[in-house]
């Protein structure tokens, strides 16, 4: 967690990786409900941690493999990504000392703003327009931020 | 942008010369961008091509868990279990060798009958077997993604058939992969007739029941549960007299205009594992490592010949030029293909109507 260590650029990629990974394997109906959004947590959890290692880029890049990914508007998730990646490099020193359960919460509504963005273009392009229940994930993935930021935490910079 | 202060530290801390609230308004206007060009005209469509090829090995390793399990299944299968299929797949085959030769008797007569013993185009001159590496069924997409692409002569707008009936179109292409919209996926939708009475209507994807919804039938449509829907050709994008799917509920209410139909498509999109693409004619296939098969002509279902019920002659011509629409598919195809549902639009308005009248 320490901005003056050696950037941890490949472990960064690893876990955008993995989470990209998570995020596209096809999952039953119900578990897609509730699937949290494991690849913008990952680039959320590196926009804090070590805001030098990636930066809004890896929000645009990571965005933008989703939108291959998932054959939507090339840009969509992509914009969506690199805004709360914005938003989280900008404000990183004041999130990275908040305790966790304030995190949780500073991570929903980063997410809030995401799936709008991804929703209003979804409308915008004349796509399905997502039905209530997938503002599910939202909370699914404030739930799992204290176990992921945990983790990512270990696999970068071991105590 | 905002907060002049923080933007200042920032730059000291994240380092690379510019604020990132500029370099954020920088890429937010390239997303833009981006986003307007792949929408409008499918200006994109290289871009997304590389990308595609660059995607599809992390594809193949997200559908890996999947095909190892299915792999275990099968060859942990016992032998009677393996006998028993091979029993039922001889069965299949005889049946559908017999079926075929009633077939050509039939395709004879009718082109006897009319006249045309020539002239008409054989359904599908050729197909290609793709293997599904991706599924992806959730409540708003309906997607496969198939081990073909451009190198193997597929291309947008494609038709893509099972054993059983429709499953769907291309949708997008890369150099070994093509993404596949599912007849059920709720942005797809296919120009049908009944088969029973010919009257042509639009059937949507309705999305997680992997069902079909009917939405343009008026209220006094004739239609009954357990009617044959086939494809009637119109749009180009689909051969005429393709079974797609059995209405399996219809429900009119008195202060409705419109029936609600619900259809359960033909082809076994939760089963599958192999799909077949198909060809109008011989000009796609460019490679010669994989080459889609010639298969024996196709007589049109005699079902088809029936004459339509409202709308005949307006719609005519409109059957006359779709064979040659179909054969023209290559490059007028590869627009339409990204919005599947707007080539048929019209024509349900046209029939609800000639309902009303």
């Amino acid at each position: 967690m320490n901005a003056r260590m050696r950037e941890p650029r490949g472990r960064l990629i690893l876990t955008i990786l993995l989470a990209l990974f998570l995020s596209v394997v096809p999952l039953p109906a119900w578990a897609d409900l509730v699937r949290p959004a494991f690849l913008v947590l990952t680039v959320l959890y590196w926009s804090i941690a070590a805001p030098r290692a990636g930066g809004i880029a890896l929000g645009w890049i990571a965005g933008l493999a989703l939108d291959i990914f998932q054959g939507a508007v090339l840009g969509q998730h992509a914009l969506a990504l690199s805004l709360v990646t914005y938003i989280a490099v900008r404000e990183h020193q004041k999130i990275r000392s908040k305790p966790v359960f304030q995190q949780s919460l500073i991570v929903m509504a980063e997410l809030f703003i995401y799936q709008f963005i991804v929703f209003a273009i979804d409308g915008w392009t004349g796509h399905t327009l997502y039905g209530p229940l997938h503002w599910l994930q939202i909370l699914t993935s404030a739930l799992i931020w204290p176990i992921a930021a945990a983790l990512l935490g270990r696999s970068h910079a071991p105590r | 942008m905002a907060a002049y202060g923080l933007g200042a530290t920032n730059r000291r801390l994240t380092g690379h010369g510019s604020a990132p609230g500029f370099r954020f308004t920088l890429y937010a206007i390239v997303s833009i961008v981006v986003m307007v060009l792949d929408q409008r005209g499918g200006w994109l469509n290289e871009a997304r091509f590389l990308l595609q090829a660059a995607a599809y090995p992390l594809q193949l390793a997200v559908s890996s868990p999947s095909a190892a399990w299915a792999w275990i299944k099968e060859s942990t299968q016992t032998r009677e279990a393996l006998r028993a299929e091979n029993e039922r797949l001889r069965q299949r085959v005889s049946e559908l060798a017999l079926r075929a030769l009633n077939y050509e008797g039939l395709a004879r007569e009718n082109s006897q009958l009319r006249g045309l013993s020539h002239a008409l185009p054989p359904i599908a001159d050729r197909w290609l077997i793709g293997e599904i590496v991706n599924v992806e069924l959730t409540t708003l997409r309906q997607r496969l993604l198939i081990n073909r692409g451009t190198t193997n002569g597929v291309f947008e707008g494609q038709a893509v058939l099972d054993d059983w009936g429709l499953l769907g179109q291309t949708i997008h292409t890369g150099p070994w992969s093509t993404e596949v919209i599912l007849v059920t996926d709720p942005e797809h939708a296919v120009p049908v007739q009944i088969e029973r009475t010919g009257l042509r209507t639009i059937a949507v994807g309705a999305g997680n029941e992997g069902t079909l919804a009917l939405p343009y039938l008026p209220a006094n449509a004739d239609v009954k549960v357990g009617d044959l829907l086939v494809t009637s050709g119109l749009g180009g994008v689909f051969p005429a007299g393709y079974p797609v799917a059995r209405v399996a509920e219809v429900h009119r209410d008195a202060v409705q205009p419109l029936a609600q139909v619900r259809a359960v498509p033909l082809a076994r999109i939760d089963r599958d594992r192999e799909v077949a693409l198909v060809w109008f004619n011989d000009e796609r296939t460019k490679n010669p490592d994989i080459q889609p098969q010639p298969t024996p002509p196709h007589p049109p279902a005699p079902a088809t010949a029936a004459p339509p019920v409202s709308t005949a002659a307006p719609e005519a011509p409109a059957k006359a030029t779709a064979a040659p629409a179909a054969t023209e598919a290559p490059k007028g195809k590869a627009k339409a293909a990204p919005a599947p549902k707007a080539p048929p639009k019209p024509a349900p308005q046209d029939e609800a109507e000639d309902a009303v009248k």
